[in-house]
């Protein structure tokens, strides 16, 4: 089992007894004119070193970073979506066997931690998998498709929460009215439930997709390289803890109010006239 | 590969009462983790809802710009901004669980906030006018007329925060303080049996989380107005 470097406290917290100012190192001031000094920040001398965050193999671990939460999100993202549209309208259809399993899988995946699902098909589930299908997977980058594998099953159970609020959000007369016109039960729920819903989810969508964003960077802890990852490399490599954390929550915050903006914009540009009702923003 | 139940009856000890409940060497635990953070981020979340909707801008920007400012960024991120610089800036090493108690009452507080604040605002502007003519200062009125109705409206989604405030102390365990993950993972790298050690803990966490969300139905019909008039 691969040993996680993250659960190991590092020996450099621990203060030595009498600091000595190195060049670009923690270190405190024991005297009292650092205080309030520029330079000082709450008492301690730290020499803020923002190239670290663009030196030599630094940006480039920070970009690789991005895009590896980008990509992984977004992966994630489509086959929670799929998920969550699946099971979410499952759990309305007018048959009790399915929503009982439809329920089942929400209940138990949405009310254990990510993390626990993490460590669950990274560590676990492997060994579970047939040999050839197991050698495959370690060949094609485990990490990588454990993480998509718990974050889209995790965030497939809860998006599909909020697919579920927003079909029941949709008069029933309106199937009814569409089984009356000739559609059958299928295609009452493809032509009018669905379209309908998915306007009226936007804004719960959107919360929940920040949200998978954000967990995303939980998969640092099986060793993908996403954003949190590389910011921890570079505060390893470089005990400058400062820099590599306002980089790497800039890039979060900027990421998630940028989406939140243009899905604002997306929102209005796809409201349907006259329906004001929105549903309740889904919170879990 | 075969399930053996037996990995689990043995170490079931450890892990419930170290890893849940926080009994033993390690300290950490689950519940002791999650239950003050709970409480804290309840209490600071409220205070940050009213400062959210005061009159006053000093107050309310400040609310305002700390609530959007946290959702927007992950908690591993919180984490390890108090994991490492809370030891740099008061000088000596601190215990995980004090930097994650503080990291998720910090986090928590913002989202239990804006539930506040959905709360107080889906109380009838009536009340408070009612409130003031009746005499009430502002601390009598949000205390004894707007908060109680606004919290009671708002049980549901407040309830689900706490469980995911629950499930989130896994991440304590990033940070190395032994809760119910970290405790399933020393297992499991000494049992080399990891499906079930991380099947067993996610049947414990369901279990927890499962019943917060039964006694949130409960309570939401004890509270509901119909049944507070009939008494």
């Amino acid at each position: 089992m691969k040993g996680n470097p993250l659960c190991s406290r590092p020996a450099r917290h621990y203060v030595p007894a009498k600091p000595r100012p190195v060049a670009g190192e923690l270190h405190f001031s024991d005297g009292r004119d650092f205080m309030f000094t520029m330079e000082g920040f709450l008492g301690l001398s730290y020499q803020f070193r923002w190239s670290v965050l663009w030196q030599a193999p630094h940006g480039q671990w920070l970009l690789n970073g991005f895009l590896m939460t980008l990509k992984l999100s977004a992966v994630s993202w489509v086959f929670a979506v799929f998920l969550g549209i699946l099971f979410g309208s499952l759990r309305t259809v007018p048959f009790r066997p399915l929503r009982m399993v439809a329920s089942a899988y929400v209940e138990f995946f949405r009310n254990v931690p990510l993390l626990v699902w993490l460590f669950f098909w990274y560590f676990g589930a492997p060994e579970v998998l047939p040999e050839s299908v197991r050698q495959w997977v370690i060949y094609h980058g485990m990490e990588y498709w454990s993480a998509v594998a718990g974050i889209s099953i995790y965030h497939g159970a809860r998006m599909s929460e909020v697919i579920r609020a927003g079909i029941q959000s949709i008069p029933k007369t309106q199937v009814e009215s569409g089984i009356a016109t000739g559609l059958s039960v299928s295609q009452a729920y493809r032509l009018i439930v669905i379209p309908i819903a998915l306007r009226l989810i936007v804004p719960p969508i959107t919360n929940e997709s920040l949200n998978l964003l954000k967990n995303s960077s939980l998969a640092m802890t099986i060793g993908v390289g996403e954003l949190t990852f590389a910011t921890r490399q570079i505060e390893t490599y470089t005990a400058k803890a400062f820099e590599a954390f306002t980089a790497g929550t800039l890039i979060y915050l900027g990421l998630c109010l940028g989406i939140a903006f243009v899905m604002n914009r997306v929102e209005r540009k796809f409201a349907i006239p006259g329906l004001i009702a929105r549903t309740e923003r889904a919170e879990h | 590969m075969n399930f053996e139940i037996s990995v689990i009856i043995s170490n079931a000890e450890f892990l419930l009462l170290q890893g849940l409940v926080g009994i033993g060497r390690f300290g950490g635990g689950t519940l002791r983790l999650a239950v003050p953070a709970i409480v804290l981020g309840f209490a600071a979340g409220i205070i940050l809802g009213l400062a959210r909707l005061a009159r006053r801008g000093w107050i309310h920007y400040p609310a305002a710009i700390y609530i959007e400012f946290i959702r927007g960024i992950p908690l591993v991120m919180v984490i390890f901004w108090f994991w490492f610089l809370v030891p740099v800036v008061i000088g000596r090493p601190v215990p995980e669980y004090w930097v994650a108690l503080t990291a998720f009452v910090i986090f928590e507080s913002a989202y239990i906030g804006e539930i506040v604040r959905a709360g107080i605002q889906s109380v009838p502007k009536g009340q408070i006018d009612a409130a003031t003519a009746a005499g009430l200062n502002y601390f009598q009125t949000m205390e004894s007329i707007l908060l109680p109705q606004a919290i009671r409206n708002v049980i549901p989604s407040l309830v689900t925060q706490f469980i995911v405030l629950f499930k989130d102390t896994s991440l304590a365990s990033i940070i190395g303080m032994m809760d119910l993950t970290k405790a399933a993972q020393t297992v499991s790298q000494r049992e080399l049996r990891p499906f079930e050690m991380y099947l067993f803990i996610a049947v414990v966490y369901w279990a927890c989380t499962y019943s917060m969300s039964r006694l949130s139905r409960w309570l939401e019909v004890r509270m509901s107005p119909e049944r507070v008039l009939s008494r």
